[in-house]
């Protein structure tokens, strides 16, 4: 689960990172009111979870209220890379002395989380680490043995921080950027972050060091350790995807007119693959997993249907342990009883395929087409997707040997 | 021989009171595995599938000798489960578990690492190495013995494979499902070395699919240290992305970890890549006759 700046920064000042005061709000008159309550100047910031929303528009410094008023109903009226806009962070603008880059995420390859750490924030890392390779650290944390000082040492090193330097509170600035990475990795852990990246990490021109962006991605298999962020995970969900995932099914929408469902991830993504080479495309990833549920069949059509987008549905199984005639009767028990008004094909193989393939052809459902392989099955759905609606049942080809 | 798993391997099943690891235990007994144990805290001294229960994995692998570990445990039991099993001896676990925590999978292989344990999963099917020893979830009908060794990160595409292979006569050494998260234990580089090394498999099939640079490093190994014939089929070129394909793995993040990156590091190493499951069966009759008849 990927956290909005403004839900990260919760997290970051509850682990004790240097925030800024900043108030959400979802109006121009809210986020007038923030601006007053904070103190003007302040930064009107987008809160969406995509990158690049500087370089489109979706920060504004403003040094009075009328701009902040002026400057939220610009970028409440805005789209960043597809993602509609319906609240703004009001934040303290600060003058910045320096720019720097924290991160903690998860280094698939090692098995380990990294640490990363640039002397330059606000540029591309690689580019750092060909430039000046002295200004970058990359270190793996031991997942069992934590955080260790001298990574700590080793970054602060790197940040090439003026042992004079102070913060208003008199702290020295080296020593409040040691504790931000303490901080950083503990919130990482404790919070089962997969990502916790902090792009800008700023030295103040007063000599404090904050943390002026937050981008924490949550790893949605460890909610059951973090009921509150549970809630807000259910809650930010597309609702398709909420009602698919409270039925056991993995969903995800895709762009095309075709729906899909099969029983295994790889097998689902394989097909969508197939649909396009054929020239179709996809209207949904739907994994309903093992089994031959027809509960779950039928909420995964309903899911699947209910957004109007599917010309045709295409249902990919693979029997291993689970049955195709146990898959084709749960199959027959939705689609005899639920009106489907697109073309239906199926395909069924492995496990007990012959007798799924007589208990669909038995059933005669109408619109319903069994095809004989998985090449077959996705030749009928992209034909199906691109006929005329109402074109009726498809026509199964002469079986290819291969296929049989 | 084969790798990983034959009749020689003493299987021990954790969870094994539970309702799906008696069902697996005992396909398992039927695949031909030498099931000795299986442990339930506080269900000790039971017998299911002619294996004694134990309360606890040490005293089991003490009075059973067993060295290969199958969990079916829940995801937020897995971890502790997973540290018994190294913590007792074991060799070999076995995780089919899904939805574990990041940090606990990064936790435990650190911890397995230490102790020299293999981890195979978790969220996968396990391995088989058929009619010797099966050791997790796979539906041994389908497979059949011979030469091809398989490594895979999906469950559902390895047995569509393999169906395919056996429907063409081309026999299994030993078939790995890696499992579809982020961390996990043996990958493809671990058992590209051990089919190299082994006698009984003649060439290797890859299944990989997007998320991650497995396929990536799997190519770079397969062009520096393997002689075998090798091809490979990758799922996901049609996923957006930053979404999950139903694997918690299976993520294309930014601009890594795409379907079409993967196909060209694999082509580039000289691995074909096959345009659906299918295809792996001409690709691979292809490699294996060119080296049969050189």
């Amino acid at each position: 689960m990927d956290l909005l700046e403004h839900r990260g920064k919760s997290l970051f000042a509850g682990a004790g990172l240097p925030v800024l005061p900043s108030r959400l709000a979802c109006s121009p008159a809210e986020a007038q009111a923030a601006a007053v309550a904070i103190g003007l100047p302040v930064a009107v910031k987008a809160q969406v979870k995509t990158g690049g929303r500087g370089k489109a528009g979706g920060i504004r410094l403003c040094a009075t209220a009328d701009e902040v008023v002026a400057a939220t109903a610009d970028i409440l009226a805005m789209n960043i890379r597809g993602h509609g806009v319906t609240c703004v962070l009001v934040e303290q603008a600060v003058a910045i002395a320096r720019e720097l880059y924290l991160a903690i995420s998860c280094a698939r390859t090692h098995r380990v989380p990294l640490l990363v750490f640039s002397a330059e924030g606000g540029v591309d890392i690689e580019e750092v680490a060909r430039r000046k390779p002295g200004a970058l650290v990359r270190t793996a944390v031991d997942p069992l043995l934590g955080l260790c000082d001298y990574q700590v040492r080793d970054v602060v090193a790197a940040a090439g921080l003026d042992g004079e330097l102070a913060g208003p509170d008199g702290t020295p600035t080296k020593q409040a950027l040691a504790g931000v990475v303490r901080a950083l990795w503990r919130l990482y852990h404790e919070s089962d972050a997969t990502l916790c990246e902090i792009n800008p990490l700023v030295v103040t021109a007063a000599g404090a060091v904050v943390c002026l962006d937050s981008k924490v991605t949550i790893d949605d298999n460890a909610l059951f350790r973090h009921a509150d962020l549970k809630a807000e995970a259910h809650a930010a969900k597309e609702d398709r995807e909420a009602r698919a995932h409270e039925a056991g099914l993995s969903f995800v929408a895709l762009e095309g007119d075709i729906g899909v469902l099969g029983n295994g991830a790889g097998l689902v993504m394989s097909t969508i693959d197939q649909i396009a080479a054929a020239g179709g495309s996809a209207a949904d990833f739907c994994d309903i997993g093992g089994g031959a549920r027809a509960d779950k069949v039928a909420t995964a059509l309903d899911v699947i249907l209910s957004a109007g987008t599917a010309r045709a549905l295409l249902v990919s199984i693979f029997g291993g342990i689970t049955r195709c005639d146990e898959v084709a009767r749960g199959l027959v028990q939705v689609l005899g009883h639920r009106r489907v008004d697109v073309p239906v094909v199926v395909r069924l193989d492995g496990n007990a395929a012959a007798e799924g393939r007589t208990v669909l052809a038995d059933a005669q459902i109408l619109g319903l087409t069994v095809a004989a392989g998985a090449t077959e099955a996705v030749r009928l759905a992209v034909a199906g997707a691109a006929a005329p609606a109402g074109a009726g049942a498809l026509q199964a080809g002469p079986k290819t040997p291969r296929e049989d | 021989m084969a790798i990983l798993v034959d009749e020689c391997s003493r299987v021990l099943v954790q969870g094994i009171t539970g309702r799906e690891g008696a069902f697996h235990a005992a396909r398992m007994r039927a695949a031909g595995t030498n099931l000795v144990a299986g442990v339930s805290p506080g269900k000790g001294g039971q017998t299911v599938e002619g294996a004694p229960v134990f309360d606890a994995v040490a005293p089991a692998v003490a009075a059973t000798g067993a060295d290969v570990a199958v969990l079916f445990v829940p995801a937020r039991f897995a971890r502790d489960a997973l540290i018994e099993a190294a913590d007792a001896g074991i060799r070999l676990v076995v995780c089919v578990t899904e939805g574990i925590p990041v940090r606990d999978m990064a936790e435990v292989t650190a911890h397995l690492s230490r102790r020299g344990a293999l981890l195979v999963g978790p969220n996968g099917p396990g391995l088989i190495t058929p009619g010797r020893c099966s050791a997790g979830i796979m539906p041994a009908d389908v497979f059949t013995l011979g030469s091809v060794g398989l490594v895979s990160r999906s469950g559902t595409l390895t047995y569509e494979v393999v169906h395919e292979l056996t429907q063409a006569g081309i026999g299994q050494s030993t078939v790995v499902g890696m499992g579809g998260d982020p961390i996990h234990g043996v990958g493809f580089l671990e058992c590209l070395e051990l089919f190299e090394a082994d006698a009984e498999t003649e060439a290797v099939v890859l299944i990989g699919e997007i998320g991650g640079q497995g396929e990536e490093r799997a190519a770079a190994y397969v062009r520096d240290h393997v002689s075998k014939p090798v091809v490979a089929y990758i799922a996901g070129f049609g996923a957006p992305p930053g979404k999950r394909m139903g694997h918690a793995g299976a993520i294309v993040e930014g601009s890594s970890g795409t379907a079409a990156e993967k196909k060209a590091a694999l082509e580039a190493a000289g691995i074909p890549v096959a345009p659906t499951p299918a295809d792996v069966v001409p690709l691979l009759q292809a490699q294996l006759e060119r080296r049969r008849s050189p």
